[in-house]
């Protein structure tokens, strides 16, 4: 897959889908629109994007609990995203998932999982099932610095391995778990390390930059398609926000004010925008209407969900089952 | 008609399904050499694509039974022993049995759970576990517990090709049970329980190999001139109530059966259903027998007395009528 200059702009389309989607979502926790906690992917957009863009609509991918920026970097409509956040019954979980939990199965988003680590081993399965059933679809697994540490990462690595299947990890280090910083549980410096334990290629990527992320898993992606097996990759990257908008986490507490600076330096959005003007795929004009139509795109998602109903009471009984069995005797 | 055992129904079941559609495929440990007998000539008939012998990794090859399925294919997940279902706790309730209402309906989950039951044999505390009443608690799974070969073949069949996920518990104790099992194609459907004998003075319900102990009683207290009619649930998950509730009524007493320990039981369960429905039919208090609230020791005589067996019923189903 090319990364031709239509492609690179709906880069640049996507991580502002992700970056405005998130601001918005921040703020409409502050008006007490948003229920719950917001795990948002603000600084992360780059490796989010670069990965999701170096699948195929028809691939499989399985997220976690930060869970807006994955579908929406594999192309989801924003409009049943922002239904599900705000808990209507037109979101694309009818309200039963919300913010945690989102999943479109028509693109391939199987679910976003809020348990640390429980997504690798299902992504293995679909993976496991795409061979079985001699598709050519991969599935990506995106899971955190934390999540390395649990045993279903040991085991889901290992049997991906063991069945050679076309499965790519990858490990979104934003150097730390809610507010424990990886340098102090990680047994190794970097997750990568970890691929060799498992026989398979550890590559190590700039989170920050959407175009060399989307370089590296695109080589995991060939190998995967082309019955070689799966590939651990970690990309290194940065949440700008707590763990959890609006968590009481007081400064200073585990991270510096100078850290968050550092990384704001090398902002995915500012490296791909200044990308496109240098070598010339989009000019300053055009940037500033793609970031309009991004800003329109996020309001009529709004705007959707704010006129959608809520769900009935009643809808909390509903998909317990897929075959709900009426005892009639 | 021919007569097959427990364990043979099981292997037929599986081999026709299997047969039938080739999206069932099995997962689990030891299974190319049939260690337990379930998968006998399988390998040589499906090949080791559809056979998949895991690594010791309950909790990573459980989700990826959950994602295949939710691909497209029709796991059968062998746990060789039920205990070992503890190891893949996260993925059995965090993904399993909530990902259909998750997703609100975007998932599928045609998963077979198969976990034989060991116990009375030695095998010790960590190796005894009777775990379903766990299991019934938690929204979204579906529970079978057959007693004989023929509920067996008809309920593992109908599991298979259900679109939810259907965890079999497999008592061993009656692995070795024969009956008549035909050989035409036939299902069980689940949530329909089979009184296994009517009777008039009291309602035994039992499940699993509890059920031959409780047909035992029975038939000893005939001479006595009590009639005891016994209620195999069949399925505990969706269980059918109202199979128990009528003969309850026509009774007027209950002992309810259960080789799981007391508390939380679904012996338990199912007299909180009868105290809530049925009160004012009872003409006794409502007993339940189970293995008491203490782990299974190792050595055989202070093993053996501790689950629940004929004697037991026939002193608690004397209860009911004093």
């Amino acid at each position: 897959m090319e990364l031709d200059q239509n492609r690179l702009i709906e880069m640049y389309r996507r991580l502002l889908r992700i970056r405005i989607f998130e601001e918005t979502v921040v703020t409409l926790q502050s008006k007490g629109e948003f229920p719950g906690a917001a795990h948002t992917s603000i600084g992360q957009e780059g490796e989010i994007v670069g990965a999701c863009m170096a699948l195929r609509d028809d691939d499989y991918m399985i997220g976690n609990h930060r869970s807006h920026g994955h579908p929406i970097g594999k192309g989801a409509d924003l409009r049943g995203l922002m239904a599900e956040v705000l808990g209507r019954k037109t979101g694309v979980d009818h309200g039963k998932g919300g913010s945690m939990h989102l999943a479109d199965f028509k693109i391939g988003s199987l679910g976003e999982t809020s348990i640390v680590g429980s997504g690798i081993p299902v992504a293995v399965g679909a993976a496991l099932g795409s061979k079985m059933m001699g598709t050519d679809r991969v599935c990506l697994c995106f899971f955190g610095d934390g999540a390395a540490n649990e045993g279903a990462f040991h085991e889901g690595l290992n049997l991906a391995a063991v069945w050679k299947l076309p499965a790519i990890f990858l490990c979104e280090n934003n150097l730390y778990a809610a507010t424990t910083p990886a340098a102090l549980t990680l047994a190794v410096k970097d997750v990568a390390t970890r691929a060799q334990a498992y026989n398979m290629p550890g590559v190590i990527v700039d989170g920050q930059d959407a175009v060399a992320v989307f370089g590296v898993v695109s080589e995991a992606v060939r190998r995967a398609r082309t019955g070689q097996g799966p590939s651990l990759i970690e990309a290194k990257t940065y949440r700008y926000l707590e763990h959890a908008v609006g968590l009481a986490v007081a400064r200073g507490a585990y991270r510096t004010d100078e850290e968050i600076a550092q990384w704001k330096k090398r902002d995915p959005i500012d490296i791909h925008r200044s990308a496109l003007i240098t070598n010339r795929v989009a000019g300053e004009q055009e940037v500033i209407e793609i970031e309009a139509q991004v800003r329109a795109e996020v309001e009529a998602a709004v705007q959707y969900a704010r006129q959608s109903a809520f769900p009935d009471a009643a809808e909390a009984f509903d998909n317990v089952y897929s075959n709900p069995i009426p005892i009639t005797r | 008609m021919r007569e097959i055992t427990f364990l043979q129904a099981i292997q037929e079941a599986q081999r026709e399904e299997m047969r039938r559609d080739s999206h069932v495929f099995i997962m689990g440990e030891d299974l190319r050499t049939n260690l337990f007998g379930a998968t006998g000539g399988f390998v040589q008939e499906f090949g080791l694509e559809r056979i998949l012998s895991t690594p010791l990794s309950e909790n990573g090859f459980t989700g990826a039974a959950a994602g295949a399925a939710m691909v497209g294919m029709r796991p059968i997940v062998d746990y060789t022993i039920a205990p070992f279902m503890y190891c893949a706790m996260d993925q059995l309730v965090s993904i399993i049995a909530k990902s259909t209402y998750l997703y609100g309906g975007q998932a599928k989950l045609p998963l077979v759970l198969r976990a034989p039951m060991f116990y009375g044999r030695s095998t010790a505390a960590q190796h005894s576990d009777r775990p379903h009443p766990i299991f019934m608690t938690i929204p979204g799974l579906k529970i079978i517990l057959p007693s004989n070969a023929y509920d067996m073949k008809g309920l593992l069949k109908t599991a298979v090709r259900d679109d939810d996920p259907v965890i079999s518990f497999e008592d061993s104790t009656v692995w070795g049970h024969r009956c008549a099992v035909p050989e035409e194609e036939y299902l069980i459907p689940l949530g329909e329980a089979d009184v296994k004998r009517t009777g008039s003075d009291v309602t035994v319900v039992a499940f699993g190999g509890m059920v031959p102990h409780a047909l035992a009683a029975a038939n000893e207290l005939a001479a006595e001139n009590i009639s005891v009619e016994v209620v195999d649930p069949r399925s505990l998950v969706p269980l059918d109530k109202e199979t128990i509730l009528t003969s309850v009524k026509k009774t007027g007493r209950l002992v309810a059966v259960d080789m799981a320990h007391r508390t939380c039981s679904a012996a338990s369960e199912i007299l909180a259903i009868v105290a809530e429905e049925a009160l004012w039919d009872l003409k006794a208090p409502l007993v339940r027998v189970t293995t008491p609230d203490t782990h299974i020791p190792f050595s055989p005589p202070m093993e053996k007395a501790l689950f629940p067996n004929k004697d037991k019923i026939i002193t608690a189903i004397r209860q009911t009528l004093e």
